[in-house]
């Protein structure tokens, strides 16, 4: 076998803090051959991002390898170089290229894009001023930024994130690297401009024939780029194998769990419910003994697991896990979800009536002066939700949907419109209208559940005053009546009762969800508006949360409004989707309508964005590049909104006039001028299947 | 190593105290700092005089060394007067055959212990008030003892400190609250204002308006002006920094998340957000009073803030201000010691404290 | 940028304007008026006020007009003649003796601005660079007592220093064989040799803040991604250094002059007594204490204007500097 570009043995990189040592990295084994595509994937803090930077020894203190090599191109030791010293200057941008997650952050504002690119040129390489700069601007070109000339003498805060991240890229390939690491290059970013960089990246190392060592958490871009998949739990490596071997047949119950706690887009097949991870990652402070996923392995073998280290077991050629078994199980699917009932509402009144609710923000101004301008956030948006059912809104950020969730819970006062609220007498109030005290009761029956678990709770309170809190403040319950409802609504968020008085610190990410939800439903809301509840949660967990969810709504007959950025969860739990774009609605429909056949050029693109997470189906992107940038909502382009970055754009009245929303069929509204001529391509369809349209 | 289950359920103030234990000098200078302000409740018991009785026979003695032998105890030598005979000049030596006793809880001068429990005790002093006097740190001017003109300035000049901060904080408090709270056209009007009394220097301003306090002020009338003075111009940075916590903690999801548990304004206000910046106003209060300190000793050095009777460091560097002075009796510097270990420990401490105040950072 | 500078300057209007309201104010709190000082001033000293004279301020300083007009007469002699009032202490006329003084007050101000850049500049980055080092610790503490110790108290330890173990007269700008000759190398030799001590006195403060500050901020831009980036790139590590990071965080010790130099001014007329400078620091305390208001007010006014377009020069050297604030703008 031909010797790998880069082999990583038995790395160990610690990290010696005050509070003792963080075992980040814990003997880590890789090798990246040379032309390929090895993914590194696991949830957030299992060491990844330490991992990458040990190759080029950029841990920063406390941190420090401890043990193992890294041998470069089979002769030179990366781990065992001064990482101050020469030659591994050499080796990092030479021979070596990086991305990080944050493009707008890894570059710095005081200098244009070009004087950091022409910097990095001619750093290894000896170029002259103006050959550095005619470089630059080619390499921009190369990676697909429109008027190069031009954006070579931007500073990065002029530049969208894409672009910055496409800067990035071509400062890691201005010396034809042999080996790109990309750590997390799309994880910031929007899910289309996600799809393009992922695109450019898969095209440039075919270009370059370079390999890449892609390191993210989401295992659609996986599918997408991978050759090869190297799985890590807690500072270890515990599964390496082909994309097709890891995503058909692991062999490690952690990869296979993973897997099957991600919601898949469908396009209109069963729902079902997911499998979630039991537990969430244990702290590195204390990894389990033996096997360190034992604490929440379902197969785990009492007695052995929990005491030795699993060996390494081989499963064909260059298909590799750690464990003790050498044959997991078969689970059983899980059962589809319960549709009943959900149909029969069909023709029941709508809960929530949302008519042309508008919200606009000032900008600039001051003491004497007039604002500048409006962000226009929510632009004359019509909703309806039916009870009992969950809406799915979705939209790229910046798209106005926390906006729109918070004018419908009245969080902010809307600038126009109305909010029809049924109340249970049957009665629609106009919520937009109702002011003071009046409000308090509608506070009760709206409930939000907010984004961040770590802003949201406040840290200086206990869990029984949290909770509590809408309790306490209606006078509907005090004392110890207070603290048996906020036990009973603990337990049924999965919580024990007994964490009433610890404070959020001493919960995790997914935990503080659960709080979140705890006190959203303490009141008995009949309406929920979930802001991108599971957006800062890790793939298992998100899991847990989204079944929690689903569970609650049928127990207790709960209608959702549920607003997020991720197509595959907005698919996974919402009867009904509306889609947004630059404070407008383009789309709205029923689930499977809208996934398997789009009627509006906007959805099939964010569809034709959402990476698959099937190395089988990876595909070429059918939809032609368009620009990365969403226009500024400051000033929005005339005519059609979403004509700057429409691929079915045309001359007649695109540009001038504006596409109202116009109802296609039953309940399938869209405000695309052509959308009854256009045939657009959904999940498990694509436009030649369906008939070349347009 | 601390018990997992103590930290779940640890309070702000718990994290902040471990957070704060941690910083080893910022500790030991709270420590200092709590014993200089023990020293200033005290000062009169502690100071073995009342620092008024002058001594014409002790012009600038200067210190005397505290000497121990068994059967005395603790014992100075007295001065006896000597004369250069060609020049002419004076100075003291001391009489190594006599010996002034000094003893622990002894007579001497009456004074009021805070102001309202009469006494005569003091912790330590010659234990015979009628004989020679005892000066540890060396006689000013007038033969005062320094020790405890410099013990009883404590007080003046540590609680000038903590007066003139709280009525900064008060108006910075109230202003920066309002503020921020209200933000838009309120919150640039008051930013300028800011920005306009910030840009006068503070410390000729100050000058200006205490030369308009009249000279027929009381001494206490005085040390109140002072105070008023000094805040009048010195809430500014405060109610910045109010201001700017305001806003973040207003920006914080739980706030929004207080609003739809249907809580009322007092309610947020009170009950979700004071908790959250509590602890940094508290911080930058304990950083702010060293500058105070240091504002009232250059004030009163200079001749425009308190004046004598009334003893603090200021004043009695006034006496410090002329260079021959200095250099007959380079003792008179002492008082500047005294500033520097107060501001310094209060300075290591207020540090320590605002690194300890935010316990949720990551 | 032009937009930017443009609105610096309009902000700095309402500025002044409240500047000279406030300093008319000061010279107003006294209690009695500038006349009945006056009068009683010379009745003290045995001569009485010639009535045409009495007359003559009374309309100068339009003193039986309501207060606005007083003011907008006081603020006009400025604005239009630079007459800012007569001195009774001196009895001569305010600007003159700002003539006088001001150029030195300037030239020592802005020297030692010099010096506690050059001197915290190094200084700061090597604290960085090397936290938790010995130096780093060192400087630390140098800059803790740099703040704590007055600097009056500096200036007397100093003198006392010099005369007790030089035989040293540090006081004066000048020697005093050299004060009232004409300038010569040798005085510009000796004028030189004095004055690296109120340089140093008025700077302490100043540079143990200056070092602070720009130790955090560079400890913060040095935890940036951008830093890892550029390392990742091959960056020696001193190019990177010097080229990233510390390009950030030198524009927050460029707006430190807003607060250096009050603190100057008012090391200035602290140190005053000690020092025996020619600068507008003695001058103001005299006129405090002997409530020459018109001269006291000229001098805050005077500082507080030269403050304010320190801030203004800093503000546009950071514009200049500072992508992020001129194209923002
Ligand atoms: N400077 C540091 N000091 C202390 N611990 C650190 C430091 N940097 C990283 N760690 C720890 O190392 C562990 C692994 O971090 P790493 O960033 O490699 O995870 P990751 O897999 O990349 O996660 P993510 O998906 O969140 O990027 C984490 O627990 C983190 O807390
Ligand atoms: S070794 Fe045991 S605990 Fe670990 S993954 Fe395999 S079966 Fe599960
Ligand atoms: S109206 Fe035109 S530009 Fe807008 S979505 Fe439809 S086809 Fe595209
Ligand atoms: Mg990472």
């Amino acid at each position: 076998m031909e010797e790998p570009l880069l082999t990583i043995e038995g790395l160990r990189t610690h990290f010696f803090t005050s509070e003792g040592v963080l075992k980040a990295v814990d003997g880590v084994d890789l090798a990246v051959p040379a032309g390929k595509t090895v993914c590194l994937v696991g949830e957030s803090g299992c060491g990844k991002s330490v991992t990458a930077r040990s190759i080029l020894q950029l841990v920063d203190r406390p941190g420090r390898i401890v043990e193992g090599s890294i041998r470069w191109k089979g002769g030179l030791d990366l781990a065992a170089l001064d990482p101050t010293g020469e030659e591994i200057r050499r080796v990092r941008g030479g021979e070596i290229g990086m991305v990080f997650q944050e493009p707008m952050a890894s570059l710095s504002p005081m200098y244009t894009v070009g004087a950091q690119l022409s910097q990095a040129l001619r750093l290894h390489r000896d170029l002259s001023r103006q050959q550095a700069r005619e470089e630059g601007v080619a390499l921009l070109r190369k990676v697909g930024i429109p008027n190069a000339e031009q954006r070579f003498d931007a500073y990065p805060f002029q530049l969208s994130g894409g672009m910055c991240q496409r800067v990035m890229i071509a400062i890691a390939l201005c010396c034809d690297p042999a080996l790109l690491i990309a750590d997390e290059p799309t994880t910031a970013l929007d899910v289309t401009t996600q799809a393009r960089i992922v695109d450019l990246m898969v095209d440039l190392r075919a270009q370059n024939d370079m390999a890449m060592l892609f390191i993210t958490h989401d295992l659609g871009v996986v599918a997408e780029v991978a050759d090869e998949v190297a799985v890590m739990y807690l500072g270890k490596v515990v599964e390496h194998g082909t994309a097709e071997k890891i995503f058909n047949d692991p062999r490690h119950p952690y990869t296979r769990a993973l897997l099957r706690s991600i919601p898949k887009l469908r396009g209109g097949a069963a729902r079902r419910r997911l499998t979630a991870i039991r537990g969430m990652v244990p702290s590195l402070r204390q990894v389990p003994e033996g096997c360190s996923f034992h604490s929440r392995c379902d197969h785990a073998i009492d007695g052995v697991c929990d005491t030795t280290a699993p060996p390494l077991k081989r499963h064909g050629e260059a298909h590799l896990a750690y464990c003790h078994l050498d044959e997991v199980p078969a689970e059983r699917l899980d059962p589809a979800v319960q549709v009943t009932g959900r149909s029969a509402v069909e023709e029941a009144e709508p809960l929530l009536r949302v008519e042309g609710l508008a919200m606009r923000y000032p900008i600039g101004g001051g003491l004497f002066r007039k604002p500048a301008g409006f962000v226009r956030a929510v632009d004359g948006v019509d909703l309806t939700i039916l009870p009992g059912q969950t809406l799915g809104l979705v939209g790229e950020s910046g798209c106005g949907k926390t906006t729109l969730g918070r004018c419908v819970a009245r969080l902010i006062e809307p600038t126009a419109g109305r909010i029809l609220y049924r109340e249970e007498s049957g009665d629609e109030v106009d919520l937009a209208a109702v002011t003071g005290a009046r409000l308090k009761a509608y506070r009760r029956q709206i409930r939000m559940i907010f984004q961040d678990p770590f802003s949201s709770l406040n840290p200086r309170m206990t869990l029984q005053q949290i909770v509590g809190e809408p309790l306490r403040t209606s006078g509907i319950a005090g004392g110890s009546e207070l603290r048996d409802r906020v036990a009973d609504m603990l337990t049924r968020v999965g919580l024990r009762p007994e964490y009433m008085q610890r404070y959020p610190h001493a919960f995790s990410g997914g935990q503080r969800q659960r709080i979140n939800i705890a006190r959203a439903l303490i009141t008995g809301p009949r309406l929920v508006i979930a802001d991108e509840p599971v957006s800062a949660l890790d793939v298992s967990v998100r899991a847990q949360i989204l079944n929690l969810l689903t569970d609650l709504q049928e127990e207790l007959g709960l209608t959702y409004l549920f607003i997020s950025h991720d197509l595959s969860v907005v698919e996974h739990i919402s009867d009904r989707v509306t889609v947004m774009y630059l404070g407008k609605v383009v789309e709205d429909a029923d689930t499977a309508g809208l996934y398997r056949r789009p009627r509006h050029p906007y959805t099939e693109a964010l569809l034709d964005a959402v990476p698959v997470p099937d190395p089988a189906l990876r595909r070429e992107r059918r939809t032609p590049d368009t620009g990365d940038d969403l226009p500024d909502p400051a000033a929005p382009p005339p005519g059609c909104r979403f004509h700057t970055r429409c691929a079915h754009v045309r001359p007649e009245s695109c540009r001038t006039d504006v596409p109202e929303l116009r109802a296609y069929g039953e309940r399938r509204l869209a405000a695309c001028h052509h959308a009854a001529q256009l045939t657009l391509a959904g999940v498990g369809s694509t436009a030649r299947e369906v008939g070349t349209g347009g | 190593m601390r018990k997992e289950q103590d930290v779940d359920v640890a309070s702000q103030w718990k994290l902040v105290w471990w957070g704060f234990k941690r910083h080893r000098v910022a500790l030991v200078c709270g420590f200092v700092t709590l014993a200089i302000y023990l020293v200033a409740v005290f000062a009169p018991f502690l100071a073995p005089g009342s620092g008024q009785k002058t001594n014409s026979d002790y012009i600038y003695a200067p210190p005397q060394a505290l000497q121990f032998d068994l059967d005395t105890g603790l014992y100075v030598h007295p001065y006896t007067l000597k004369q250069d005979p060609e020049t002419l000049a004076l100075s003291f030596a001391a009489d190594e055959t006599k010996k002034v006793p000094v003893g622990f809880f002894v007579k001497g001068e009456p004074y009021e212990l805070l102001g309202f429990i009469p006494w005569d005790r003091h912790l330590f002093g010659p234990e015979n008030p009628g004989g020679p006097p005892m000066y540890l740190l060396g006689a000013d001017s007038v033969g005062r003892d320094l020790l405890s003109r410099i013990i009883r300035g404590t007080t003046v000049s540590m609680s000038i400190g903590l007066v003139g901060v709280l009525l900064s904080l008060v108006l910075g408090i109230v202003l920066g609250g309002v503020s921020g709270y209200f933000g838009g056209r309120t919150d640039t009007l008051i930013q300028r204002v800011i920005e306009i009394i910030m840009s006068i220097p503070t410390i000729p301003l100050w000058m200006a308006l205490f030369a308009a306090v009249p000279a027929s002020w009381s001494q206490l009338e005085r040390y109140f002006a002072l105070t008023v003075v000094i805040s009048l111009v010195g809430w500014t940075g405060l109610a910045r920094e109010v201001r700017g916590k305001f806003f973040a903690v207003r920006g914080e999801e739980y706030v929004m998340a207080a609003t739809a548990d249907g809580a009322g304004r007092l309610r947020i206000m009170f009950r979700h957000m004071l908790p959250s910046f509590t602890s940094h106003i508290i911080a930058s209060l304990s950083l702010s009073i060293p500058s105070v300190i240091l504002a009232e000793t250059a004030l009163s050095f200079i001749g425009l803030g308190l004046q004598t009777p009334m003893i603090s460091w200021g004043v009695l560097l006034q006496e410090a201000q002329n260079i021959r002075a200095v250099s007959t009796a380079p003792w008179m510097l002492i008082p500047g010691i005294a500033v520097v270990i107060t501001v310094l420990a209060m300075n290591f401490f207020g540090d320590g404290l605002r690194d300890a105040a935010d316990p949720y950072k990551h | 940028m032009l937009r930017y500078i443009g609105r610096r300057i309009l902000i700095l209007i309402p500025t002044l304007a409240a500047i000279s309201v406030i300093t008319f104010v000061v010279i107003q709190l006294p209690p009695g008026d500038y006349l009945t000082t006056l009068t009683a001033q010379r009745a003290a000293q045995g001569d009485s006020m010639p009535t045409g004279e009495l007359a003559r301020l009374t309309e100068r300083y339009a003193l039986d007009e309501p207060v606005i007009v007083q003011y907008w007469q006081w603020i006009s002699n400025i604005l239009l003649h630079g007459d800012f009032g007569e001195s009774f202490d001196y009895a001569r006329p305010v600007s003159a003796l700002l003539a006088e003084r001001l150029p030195l007050t300037i030239a020592l101000s802005v020297s030692t601005l010099i010096f506690i850049w050059v001197v915290s500049f190094p200084i700061g980055v090597y604290s960085a660079i090397r936290q938790y080092s010995l130096g780093d610790y060192g400087f630390t503490f140098l800059g803790y007592l740099g703040l704590a110790v007055p600097n009056f108290l500096i200036a007397l330890l100093l003198m006392w220093i010099g005369l007790q173990f030089f035989d040293l007269n540090a006081g004066g700008i000048l020697s005093p064989e050299y004060r009232d000759a004409p300038w010569s190398p040798a005085k510009v030799g000796d004028l030189l040799a004095h004055l690296w001590v109120p340089i140093v006195i008025w700077g302490t403060a100043g540079t143990a803040g200056n070092i602070r500050v720009l130790r955090a901020n560079l400890l913060d831009e040095l935890r940036k991604p951008y830093v890892v980036a550029a390392r990742a790139r091959g960056m020696p590590e001193r190019t990177m250094t010097i080229t990233y990071p510390v390009r950030v965080a030198m524009n927050p010790f460029f707006s430190t002059i807003g607060w250096i130099l009050p603190g100057l001014i008012a090391a200035d007329a602290i140190t005053s007594k000690v020092l025996n400078l020619q600068t507008t620091g003695p001058l103001m305390l005299r006129a405090l204490l002997a409530q020459d208001m018109y001269l006291a007010g000229a001098i805050l006014l005077i500082s507080a204007v030269l403050v304010v377009i320190g801030t203004l020069v800093s503000d546009i050297a950071l514009g200049w500097l500072d992508p992020r604030v001129r194209l923002r703008y």
